[in-house]
């Protein structure tokens, strides 16, 4: 059983071969929509612009923490290159998403499923085997043509996660340096699982193209790098996965 | 005579392709196996083996010394409660900070290929991005004009 709701101003979809009952699926979807209440910066309401608006600093929620906590993390281990500060104003959006999938993943798995997949606007968390007993095939999307896929790899038990600054125009830029990133188009991650792979992805991006060497010095992670001429990098173990 | 002028262009290519590939690919590290060292929570790590190693437990994985263009690169990661605790950079060109090597001019020692379409028959799932902003597909075309 395959469904795709958009939730958080994306395409989520959730395919369990497996599923009992349809209410599991609804579950699922539901807390997504908890996630999206809880940090969207475009929500008025959310408990993220309230804090951005400094109106709730004292009573933050054990999954506010959890997230604020993980980013500062993230930036210390990505060398500053994962950073959720803009000019004072935090967006929490490029942990989230990975976060959340992570969970969501986590959730199937209490149900007592192994083999599903959770995708939330291109990146993924993909475990145990397909329909046909086979590891998933994911498609790397052409950053210059959304209809076309430039390979096709096979997963099981991984996260994969792309980062591009196509994505909703240039919001990814080096914390570094403070200006857009240039000369890269796009950024898959396969990581152990979608956590990791989206934030490592994230500052990866954000190093431009020297980010494939970030990667591919990283235990655990492989990854594909597409440039703004067209030209892809691999990294040294990125042919494992090729289906 | 013209075959034998073919046949020396061909020759002539391959020898300058063979010339080439020698010195684009110079020492890479040599795959290793997963193996404990005396510390029982430190592995070292390769990457090789990244797709049969089921485990992704607590402890410190020390990468490969992978040899880049500014010189040697190896990391370490530590796993605490599945997850990544900490990254650290044991080996790095310049020693002043771990920043500077990502600073460096690089170039091109990881394989390299043109992008071209595959086949998604057997395709499940699609990962990139959903959005596409049609300012940047216009700076992307001028850029593509301009390459």
């Amino acid at each position: 059983m395959k469904k795709t709701e958009i939730i958080m101003g994306m395409p989520i979809t959730i395919n369990v071969p497996e599923l009992k009952t349809i209410s599991q699926l609804d579950q699922v979807f539901d807390y997504f929509r908890h996630i999206d209440d809880k940090f969207s910066p475009y929500k008025q309401t959310s408990e993220l612009t309230l804090y951005n608006n400094q109106q709730n600093i004292n009573k933050l929620s054990k999954e506010m923490i959890e997230v604020l906590e993980l980013c500062e993390q993230t930036k210390k281990i990505t060398l500053g290159y994962f950073d959720i500060d803009n000019h004072g104003h935090i967006d929490t959006s490029g942990l989230v998403k990975g976060w959340a999938i992570d969970n969501a993943a986590k959730i199937l798995k209490g149900m007592g499923y192994s083999n599903y997949f959770v995708e939330a606007g291109g990146d993924i968390q993909a475990n145990g085997v397909n329909e046909e007993q086979m590891p998933w095939q994911i498609g790397i999307r052409n950053p210059f043509d959304i209809n076309q896929i430039v390979r096709v790899i096979a997963v099981s038990n991984k996260g994969v996660a792309t980062s591009g600054n196509y994505i909703r125009g240039d919001h990814i830029y080096d914390p570094i340096t403070r200006k857009n990133i240039e000369g890269i188009a796009s950024l898959t991650v396969i990581g152990p699982n979608i956590f990791e792979a989206d934030r490592f992805a994230t500052a990866g991006f954000a190093m431009g193209n020297k980010g494939i060497y970030f990667i591919d010095a990283l235990p655990f992670f492989e990854a594909y790098l597409i440039n703004d001429r067209g030209i892809a990098t691999l990294t040294k173990g990125f042919e494992e996965y090729v289906a | 005579m013209k075959k034998f002028i073919i046949g020396l262009f061909v020759l002539g290519t391959y020898g300058i392709y063979s010339i080439g590939i020698r010195h684009v690919r110079p020492v890479l590290s040599k795959p290793s196996i997963l193996t404990k060292k005396t510390n029982p929570s430190t592995y070292i790590y390769a990457k090789t083996m990244a797709k049969k190693t089921p485990g992704y437990r607590d402890g410190t994985y020390i990468g490969n010394v992978e040899y880049e263009y500014y010189g040697n690169v190896q990391a370490a990661v530590t796993i605490t409660a599945g997850k990544i605790s900490n990254v650290k950079f044991l080996q790095y060109p310049n020693s002043h900070s771990t920043s500077v090597y990502i600073n460096d001019q690089v170039m091109p020692y990881l394989k390299q290929e043109a992008i071209k379409t595959q086949n998604a028959k057997n395709v499940q799932i699609i990962s990139g991005a959903t959005f596409t902003s049609v300012g940047f597909i216009k700076s992307l075309q001028s850029a593509l004009a301009k390459a």
